[in-house]
C-alpha cells in the first residue's frame, strides 16, 4: 500500500506585495522551497503559526494557485498537467470556517450534489441516491436536504462541507483547520467522523493545523513549517516523543494541555515574530532561537536526516557544523 | 483573605422580537485579592456578556438585575455611569480578544496610554510618560520609547496584546478582566501572553478574570475556575478539584472532548456531547443541560436547578449527589 | 458497530431531535418566509411599494385611465383651473394647460415616460456596470486596473453638462435619453459591484467551488451573482431615481423629451411662465416627480434593509 500518492519537489510561491504604478514591488515567499511526500492512507499533519504559508501551499496542492517554481506530483503526474476535473475528482478541500465554506444561497442538497453536476457522470436519480449515501455517512439527518446553511449549526456545516468533498471519494482530502472554528464539543465530533470515514473509505489526510493536541491525536506524520519552509519532519510518535528543532520543541512546550498544577510555560521565544517581507538571513529562526550561534545568522540550515524517514534542518544536528554547537547539543 | 469582587444573583435579560433572551441568570462567584478565576464556556454560554455586565458595559437594550456586585465592599449596581466610568480604566481594567478594536488607529501608543492614566490621576503628562515607558518594558517589549510614538497598526497581533496589557496597567488596577485575550494569537505567542499576564499579577498583586473556551489555559493559569452552561454557572471550585473530579455531567463532558497528549490514545475515539445549546429566550423549565446529559430523568424536567454548594469553594448544579455523579460516569466509561 | 452507524449516533441533531423538541426553537424558520416577514414588517418599504405599483399600474394602463387625449389641444379650454378650485370643471379634475389639453391625461402618460426612461436607463447602466464590476472584482490585476480607469474617467465627467451636449448634437428623443443616460449611470453599479464581488470571491465557498473543478462562467453565475443580488437590487433602485430626476431636468432645459410628448420635466418647464398665475401646472406635475423619487429611494433603503443589511451607512 506504500508509493507516494502526493510528492512536492522544491516548491516555492511568491506574492507580489504593495505592486502598484508608483510603488515598488515587494517579493513575500510565502512558500520557500518545500519538499513533501505524503503516501496513501497517511494523515500528514501540517503544524505552523499564521503566516508560516501553511494555507498557500494547500492550495497549491489543490491546484488553485500555481507554484511559482518547483514541482507538485500526484500519483507520478505533475499537478498542472493534470486536467482539471480529474484532479478536483481525486484531491478536495474542508475549510476552516463552515460559515464561510458553504454559500448561504444554496440548499444544503444544492450544495452537496454540486460536484455531481459539475462532473456531469450521472442522472438525477442516481445523484440523489449518492446525496443520500453521503449524508448518511457523515451523520446528517435527511431531511436537511431542502435547508439553507443559516438553519443548522457550526458542527452540522461543517458535516455538509465534509459530505461536498467526499461525494466525488477523492483519494485525498486537505483539511484546514478542519475544528478551529467549531465548540470544544463539537470538535470531537468532528474529528471522530473524519477517523471514521479515513478507515471507511481509505482515506489520505493532510490536516493543517496549529493546534498540536490534534495533530498528534490523528496524524501519522507530522511537518512543522516555519516562515515558508518545512523545518522537521517525522513520524508522528518520533516527533512528540523527541522533537529537534528548537522551534518544534518550543511550539510543543506551548501548548497548554488541561492538567493543572503544570503552570505556565516559558517556551523562551523572542518577543519579535520576524517580518515575512524581509526574513532574517542564515537560518530564518535564527533571532528567536535560543540556541542560535554565529554560523545561524550566516548560513541557512540543509534538511538533515533523522531517524527512518525523518528530517531536521537546524546546523546542531548538522555533523558539519558541530564544532560550533559543543555546548547546545550537549 | 477577603473577596475583591463578590457577585450575586447577577442577570442579564435583553428583550428580542420573539421573546426576552436571558443570556447570563442568576451568576454567584467571587474573586478574592490577587487571585485568578476563570470562565470557561462555550460561544453562546453567556461569558462575555457576564463581563460586559460586570463593568455596566452591556448594549443598551440589555437589562442588569441582581442582589449585589460588590468590588472592595461598595455595590457596583448602586453606582452611576460616571462613577462607573472613574472605575473602569482605573481600578478595574479591561482587555478584549482582538486589541486592534479597543486601541485608536489614530492615535500613538504612548498618547493613548498617557491618555488612560491622565484621565483618571492627577499626575503631568511627563510622569505619565515615564510610567509608560516603565509599562512597556515590563511587557517586554524593547524599545520602548520608539514604541511610543509608533500607531497600532505598526505591531504585530502579540506586540498588541502586549500594548493592550501595559496600557490596563497604566493606573494600577486591582481588577484585571481578559475576555479571550489570547484566542486571536498564535500558541507560542499565547503562551508568553499569558506567562507575562501572570507574572505581572503576582507582582503587583492584582485579582484576574479570565474568560476563554480553553480548558488547556483553566488548568493552567486559574486559581478558581466556573464553568457556565447556557447562561448559568454549572460547576465551580478551585482549578485542581474541578479538573480531578468534575461533578456537573457538562464539565466532564467537556474535558472528555479535548485529546490530552500521553494520556488519550492515539487515534480513539474522543468523548463529544451530542446535541446542541437550548435557547435561551424565554424560560427553561429544569435543568438546562437535561436535553444532552447522558444521566438525565424525569426529575431533571422539574423545576429550577440550583446551585449546590458542598463548601465555600465548590458548587455544581445538578441533581445527583456527588457521589453519585462520579459513579454514573465510571459506570458510562466502562459501558463504553 | 459500524464506523458510520457510529458517526450517526455521535451526531448532534440526529439523536438530539429525537428526544429534544426544543430543537425547533432553535432552528430559523424557511428562508422564503423569513424574508417574507422582513418585508412586511418594513413600514416605509411597504408604503413605498403600494406606492410604486400605483405609479405602474398607472402607467400601464394609462390609456384606459386618461379621461382624455393627452395630446387633444382644444384652445377654448386653456387654463381651467383644478376641481378645488373655484372655477373647476367636473370634466377636467386636474384643469387643463396653456393649450387646452386636459392635465390629468398629461400627468397619467407623463409617468409612462418617467418610468420608462428610469427603468430602461436603469437596465443599460446595470448590465454595463455589474460586467464591469463582477469582471473587475473577480479577475483583478489589469482586469481590474484597465476597469478602474474607465471608472475614474467616467466620474471626471459632469453627467448633466455631458448630456446636454450630446443631446444638443444627436437632437432629443425618448430614445437618445435613455441610451445617452444609460450610458452614463453605470458608475455606481461598477464600484459597489466590484468591492462586492471582491469580499465574496475571497470568502471559502467560492475556492471550494473552484477545488470541486466548476467553470469560471460557473462560479459567478451560480456562486457569487447571487450572494451580491441584494447589492444590485439596492443601487438598481437608486439609480432608476437618478434617471428620472436626470430626465426631468434635462426635459426642464428643453433637451430631453420634445413636446408634445407629455412629461413630468417638460410639463414644469412648460408650466413655469404662468406659475405665478396658475401655480398648478408646476406644482403638480413637480408633486408628481417628487412622489415617485421618494417612492423610488424608500424602496432602495428598504431593500437594503431587507436583502443586504451588511452595506447600512
Amino acid at each position: 500500500m506504500t508509493g507516494a500518492l502526493l510528492e512536492t519537489f522544491d516548491v516555492t510561491r511568491s506574492f507580489a506585495v504593495g505592486a502598484g504604478i508608483f510603488s515598488q514591488k515587494q517579493m513575500l515567499k510565502a512558500v520557500n522551497g518545500v519538499s513533501l511526500r505524503v503516501n496513501k492512507g497517511d494523515v500528514l499533519g501540517l503544524v505552523g503559526e499564521s503566516g508560516c504559508g501553511k494555507s498557500t501551499l494547500a492550495l497549491m496542492l489543490l491546484g488553485l494557485l500555481p507554484a511559482s517554481s518547483g514541482s507538485i506530483l500526484f500519483d507520478g503526474k505533475p499537478v498542472s498537467h493534470l486536467p482539471r476535473l480529474e484532479l478536483a475528482r481525486r484531491i478536495q478541500p474542508i475549510f476552516q470556517d463552515p460559515y464561510s465554506s458553504l454559500n448561504p444561497r444554496k440548499s444544503i442538497g444544492d450544495i452537496i450534489s454540486l460536484p455531481l453536476r459539475v462532473h456531469g457522470a450521472s442522472t438525477a436519480a442516481e445523484r440523489q441516491r449518492k446525496v443520500d449515501e453521503i449524508m448518511e455517512l457523515v451523520g446528517l439527518p435527511q431531511r436537511y436536504i431542502t435547508n439553507y446553511p443559516s438553519q443548522l449549526s457550526g458542527g452540522q456545516r461543517q458535516r455538509v462541507a465534509i459530505a461536498r468533498a467526499l461525494i466525488m471519494r477523492p483519494e485525498i482530502v486537505i483539511c484546514d483547520e478542519p475544528t478551529s472554528a467549531l465548540d470544544v464539543s463539537v470538535q470531537s465530533q468532528i474529528l471522530n467522523l473524519l477517523m471514521d470515514l479515513r478507515q471507511e473509505l481509505g482515506l489520505t489526510y493532510i490536516l493543517i493545523s496549529h493546534n498540536l493536541a490534534i495533530v498528534e491525536h490523528i496524524a501519522t506524520r507530522v511537518s512543522v513549517m516555519y516562515l515558508g519552509r518545512i523545518v522537521e519532519e517525522k513520524e508522528t510518535e518520533a516527533l512528540f516523543r523527541r522533537a529537534e528543532h528548537p522551534y518544534t520543541q518550543a511550539l510543543l512546550a506551548s501548548v497548554l494541555t488541561p492538567e493543572p498544577g503544570l503552570g505556565i510555560p516559558d517556551a523562551q521565544l523572542g518577543v519579535e515574530f520576524p517580518n515575512p517581507m524581509d526574513p532574517p538571513a542564515g537560518c530564518t529562526f535564527h533571532p528567536r532561537c535560543p540556541h542560535a550561534a554565529v554560523v545561524c545568522s550566516r548560513k541557512a540550515p540543509r534538511p538533515v536526516p533523522r531517524g527512518t524517514a525523518g528530517f531536521t534542518e537546524c546546523h546542531i544536528y548538522d555533523e558539519a557544523e558541530s564544532v560550533s554547537f559543543k555546548s547546545a547539543a550537549a | 483573605m477577603s473577596a475583591l469582587l463578590e457577585v450575586k444573583n447577577l442577570n442579564v435579560d435583553i428583550p428580542l422580537a420573539a421573546g426576552i433572551l436571558h443570556p447570563v441568570q442568576d451568576l454567584t462567584f467571587s474573586v478574592d485579592k490577587g487571585q485568578t478565576l476563570c470562565i470557561v464556556g462555550e460561544s453562546g454560554c453567556g461569558k462575555s456578556l457576564t463581563s460586559l455586565a460586570l463593568m455596566d458595559l452591556l448594549p443598551k437594550k440589555a437589562v442588569r438585575t441582581g442582589t449585589s456586585i460588590l468590588f472592595d465592599g461598595e455595590d457596583l449596581l448602586k453606582k452611576s455611569d460616571r462613577q462607573m466610568a472613574d472605575l473602569r480604566g482605573n481600578r478595574v481594567g479591561m482587555i478584549f480578544q482582538e486589541p486592534m478594536t479597543s486601541l485608536n488607529p489614530s492615535f500613538t501608543i504612548g498618547n493613548q496610554m498617557e491618555e488612560m492614566m491622565l484621565r483618571h490621576r492627577r499626575v503631568s503628562r511627563n510622569e505619565a510618560r515615564e510610567r509608560a515607558t516603565y509599562l512597556l518594558q515590563k511587557v517586554g517589549i524593547v524599545g520602548a520609547e520608539r514604541r511610543l510614538k509608533q500607531y497600532p497598526h505598526q505591531l504585530s497581533g502579540g506586540l498588541r496584546q502586549r500594548v493592550m496589557i501595559a496600557m490596563t496597567l497604566m493606573c494600577g488596577p486591582d481588577l484585571i478582566i481578559a475576555d479571550e485575550p489570547t484566542t486571536a494569537l498564535d500558541v507560542t505567542i499565547q503562551a508568553q501572553i499569558l506567562l507575562l499576564l501572570a507574572e505581572l499579577q503576582r507582582e503587583f498583586g492584582m485579582a484576574l478574570i479570565l474568560i476563554t473556551h480553553d480548558l488547556g489555559i483553566v488548568a493552567r493559569v486559574a486559581d478558581r475556575l466556573a464553568v457556565m452552561y447556557a447562561g448559568q454557572i454549572v460547576e465551580q471550585g478551585n482549578v485542581e478539584d474541578v479538573f480531578g473530579e468534575p461533578l456537573h455531567p457538562y464539565t466532564r463532558g467537556l474535558l472528555s472532548c479535548i485529546p490530552v497528549p500521553g494520556k488519550t490514545e492515539r487515534g480513539a475515539h474522543l468523548g463529544s456531547i451530542p446535541g446542541i445549546v437550548p435557547s435561551m429566550i424565554g424560560d427553561i423549565e429544569g435543568c438546562h443541560f437535561r436535553d444532552r446529559c447522558p444521566h438525565a430523568w424525569m426529575d431533571c424536567a422539574k423545576g429550577g436547578v440550583d446551585l449546590r454548594a458542598l463548601d465555600q469553594l465548590r458548587a455544581y448544579r445538578c441533581l445527583m449527589s456527588p457521589s453519585d455523579s462520579v459513579a454514573r460516569a465510571t459506570e458510562l466509561e466502562m459501558a463504553e | 458497530m459500524a464506523p458510520s452507524d457510529k458517526a450517526i449516533a455521535t451526531d448532534g441533531a440526529g439523536v438530539a431531535t429525537a428526544r429534544m423538541p426544543s430543537i425547533e426553537t432553535v432552528m430559523q424558520p424557511n428562508a422564503a418566509t423569513m424574508l417574507a416577514r422582513r418585508i412586511l414588517g418594513h413600514r416605509s418599504f411597504m408604503v413605498a411599494a403600494i406606492i410604486m405599483a400605483g405609479l405602474i399600474l398607472t402607467a400601464i394602463f394609462a390609456p384606459l385611465l386618461a379621461p382624455h387625449d393627452p395630446l387633444d389641444q382644444v384652445l377654448i379650454r386653456r387654463l381651467i383651473p383644478p376641481i378645488w378650485a373655484e372655477k373647476g370643471q367636473w370634466e377636467h379634475l386636474l384643469g387643463t394647460d396653456m393649450m387646452g389639453r386636459d392635465y390629468l391625461s398629461r400627468m397619467i402618460y407623463g409617468a409612462r415616460v418617467s418610468l420608462l426612461i428610469g427603468f430602461c436607463a436603469m437596465m443599460i447602466s446595470g448590465v454595463l456596470g455589474t460586467v464591469m464590476g463582477v469582471c473587475a472584482g473577480y479577475f483583478g490585476g489589469r482586469v481590474d486596473m484597465v476597469i478602474t480607469f474607465l471608472l475614474t474617467t467616467r466620474l471626471t465627467l459632469p453627467v448633466v453638462m455631458v448630456s446636454l451636449a450630446l443631446v444638443a448634437v444627436v437632437g432629443g428623443s425618448l430614445q437618445t435619453v435613455i441610451i445617452i443616460l444609460g450610458c452614463l449611470l453605470w458608475d455606481r453599479f461598477t464600484v459597489v459591484m466590484r468591492s462586492a464581488t471582491m469580499q465574496v470571491r475571497s470568502l471559502d465557498y467560492v475556492r471550494a467551488a473552484s477545488a470541486i473543478g466548476c467553470s469560471t462562467r460557473r462560479i459567478i453565475f451560480s456562486e457569487i451573482l447571487p450572494n451580491i443580488l441584494g447589492s444590485l437590487l439596492v443601487i438598481a433602485t437608486f439609480e432608476i431615481a437618478h434617471a428620472v430626476l436626470l430626465e426631468a431636468a434635462l426635459s426642464f432645459l428643453g433637451l430631453g423629451v420634445q413636446p408634445p410628448t407629455p412629461s413630468w420635466g417638460l410639463m414644469v418647464s412648460e408650466g413655469k411662465d404662468y406659475m405665478l398665475f396658475e401655480p398648478y401646472l408646476v406644482m403638480l406635475p413637480g408633486l408628481a416627480i417628487f412622489t415617485l423619487v421618494l417612492a423610488i429611494n424608500l424602496l432602495g433603503d428598504g431593500a437594503r434593509d431587507i436583502f443586504a443589511p451588511e452595506n447600512r451607512n
